[in-house]
């Protein structure tokens, strides 16, 4: 702390290089803090997934179907509590060009999925509503909010994967128990859906996209998704089981050239930052190389001057990315505003702040290396005779 | 009185790319402590190159720097940053004062090496500044002060810790004649009032007649 008012004083001295040094640094931190939340974002329906849940899809590709008749077979399986299943339904909702008009629509078994999917929640009154109409449907808080729908108001939709005119009452809206839960789904009953194959559609009828099977015990996973898939094989449709999480992360492959692009940029920005502040470190430290050695000359030992340089780099590194942190929050809940559909979930912002805090402290002391071992080696009278 | 600095048969070269240039020869020198002493010699007779090697921020090619009681050319460079923080107090011809510091935390700026409180520094520091005849000028910054005012804070800094010795390098040399007086007056003040050892090295033999002993150095041998 002695040294404290010596390295804010040489932060300073320069105030305009100083001022744009953290400001560029503020940007880049920004940047790369909201490249971490995007990709955060991708991964949290994985981080989220809950570790007592299979899904069970078609064992050749999710797209493919499974019967409704597997629903009693997999009831039977040892170690399974409860089934439930639901089918992507797709659609199209106004101006399809429009981000916010995508939200995931899906047909479920409307009398168990909420108890399998205890984090959606749903007020009793309005799913006992929800029970009672087959058109009904539970839409997520955010899709609500953005599109103003309010109970009894009807949502008319196009098929695409299900061709035909659709619409679905509201007749519930859900919250998410805690901040990691998408709330912007519409969620309606799988026998309205079945209905209309039935009677347009016959060979698509009795079939759903996916089941959702809740385990006694979590530790006894592999073995009932081993005992399921023995099940049906050498079936029709043979099955592969999978935890929540392994399901998920198969939607993330899809995406996982973007993701690591924007990974690898994301790093790329760190590296920007540091070629920049280490030029303005390594500018000052050589403008100051008599100063420093007349600080020798008083006793000022390498680590006394290294810890002068680390401090001024750090400062600056530090207060940049405080900007850059402030800033970046804000900004990835207005983009999420925006794009509720595009980004459900955002990442906790704690680890937001973790990693940019982290990538500021790691540019604030790689910066400082150089000058300050080229500081420290130095001999006393060829710093003394330096010209600037 | 015993002798404070024992330079015995130093030799000091520099190479410049492959061709050895000799600065000092074969030099032998003893200060007794509470002297003060002029080096003086034309530019290039290893003046300064002498003084740095008293002040241990230099080291000789071959010979010996005794300076109180510690053989200077044995000791590592951390082992003589604090023997430099605890015997050596430097005057420079440009002052050298740090420019983003008042007066007060310039002369301050060896005492946060030493086990201090922040009590202690403040009075150690007002004591300097007040021997120096700065003690209104305390947080004026260097750019504030004249070049004799920023000499004074400069000598306020060498003496804030209490050195064993002063070594000045053409501590005149950037000022007027009245400046350079003050100046002057101030180490003769230091010298008899406070016993301070002291080597300065000048080209100025008006100043060097201040020191009670001048020698002169010519072509890295001493006269």
């Amino acid at each position: 702390m002695k040294f404290f008012r010596l390295i804010l004083r040489n932060t300073l001295r320069h105030k305009l290089r100083t001022s744009l040094t953290i400001l560029g640094i503020a940007i880049a931190i920004l940047a790369f803090a909201l490249l971490r939340m995007v990709v955060g974002a991708f991964y949290a329906g994985v981080d989220t997934a809950a570790v007592d849940r299979l899904v069970v899809r078609h064992a050749v590709s999710f797209i493919f179907s499974l019967p409704i008749s597997y629903m009693d077979k997999l009831k039977t399986v040892p170690g399974v509590e409860d089934v439930t299943f639901a089918s992507w339904f797709g659609g199209v909702y106004k101006d399809p060009t429009k981000f916010e008009n995508f939200f995931a629509r899906l047909a479920v078994k409307p009398d168990n999925f909420f108890k399998v999917y205890t984090e959606f929640q749903v007020p009793p009154d309005q799913f006992q509503a929800f029970l009672k109409e087959r058109n009904a449907a539970i839409v997520g808080k955010e899709t609500a909010k953005k599109h103003n729908l309010k109970i009894g108001d009807t949502v008319s939709m196009k098929g695409d994967i299900y061709p035909g005119n659709w619409d679905f009452v509201v007749r519930g809206i859900y919250k998410g128990r805690d901040r990691s839960v998408d709330e912007t789904a519409l969620i309606f009953n799988w026998n309205y859906l079945n209905e209309q194959l039935q009677r347009d559609f016959p060979a698509r009828a009795n079939k759903i996209g996916w089941y959702v099977v809740k385990v006694h015990n979590m530790n006894e996973s592999a073995q009932i998704s081993a005992r399921i898939d023995s099940f049906f094989k050498n079936s029709a449709a043979e099955t592969k089981t999978e935890t929540e999480k392994a399901f998920n992360q198969s939607f993330i492959s899809m995406y996982s050239s973007i993701i690591t692009a924007m990974n690898f940029i994301s790093f790329v920005i760190v590296g920007i930052i540091l070629l920049v502040l280490a030029n303005t470190i390594a500018m000052t430290a050589r403008e100051r190389t008599t100063e420093y050695a007349v600080l020798k000359t008083l006793g000022f030992k390498a680590r006394h001057l290294t810890g002068l340089i680390s401090g001024e780099s750090l400062m600056i590194s530090m207060l940049g990315g405080a900007i850059g942190l402030f800033f970046a929050i804000p900004i990835a809940k207005g983009f999420q505003t925006a794009f509720p559909t595009l980004f459900p979930i955002l990442p906790d912002p704690k680890w937001t702040i973790i990693w940019g805090s982290l990538a500021a402290f790691a540019v604030g002391i790689l910066s400082a290396l150089f000058p300050a071992i080229t500081v420290s080696r130095m001999r006393i009278v060829d710093g003394l005779r330096h010209i600037d | 009185m015993p002798d404070i600095v024992e330079v015995q048969n130093v030799y000091k070269a520099y190479k410049r790319d492959s061709i050895e240039i000799p600065v000092l020869e074969n030099i032998t020198l003893s200060i007794p402590e509470g002297e003060f002493l002029a080096l003086m010699g034309p530019s290039g007779s290893g003046k300064t190159t002498l003084l740095n090697l008293i002040a241990g921020i230099d080291r000789p090619t071959r010979g010996s720097v005794k300076v109180a009681g510690d053989e200077v050319t044995t000791l590592s460079e951390s082992r003589l940053a604090e023997w430099r923080s605890r015997h050596i107090g430097l005057i420079f011809q440009f002052y050298n004062l740090m420019p983003v510091l008042t007066a007060f935390e310039n002369v301050e700026l060896p005492l946060l090496l030493a086990p201090l409180s922040k009590k202690q520094r403040k009075e150690h520091v007002d004591t300097a500044l007040n021997i120096v005849g700065l003690s209104d000028r305390t947080s004026h910054y260097p750019r504030q002060l004249s070049g004799g005012q920023q000499q004074r804070v400069a000598i306020a800094r060498a003496i804030v810790a209490d050195p064993t010795i002063l070594l000045a390098d053409e501590p005149t040399g950037d000022l007027d004649r009245k400046s350079a007086s003050d100046v002057l007056s101030l180490m003769e003040q230091l010298n008899k009032d406070f016993k301070k050892t002291i080597i300065m090295v000048t080209h100025d033999p008006h100043a060097a007649e201040s020191a009670h002993v001048i020698r002169h150095l010519d072509k890295g041998e001493l006269q």
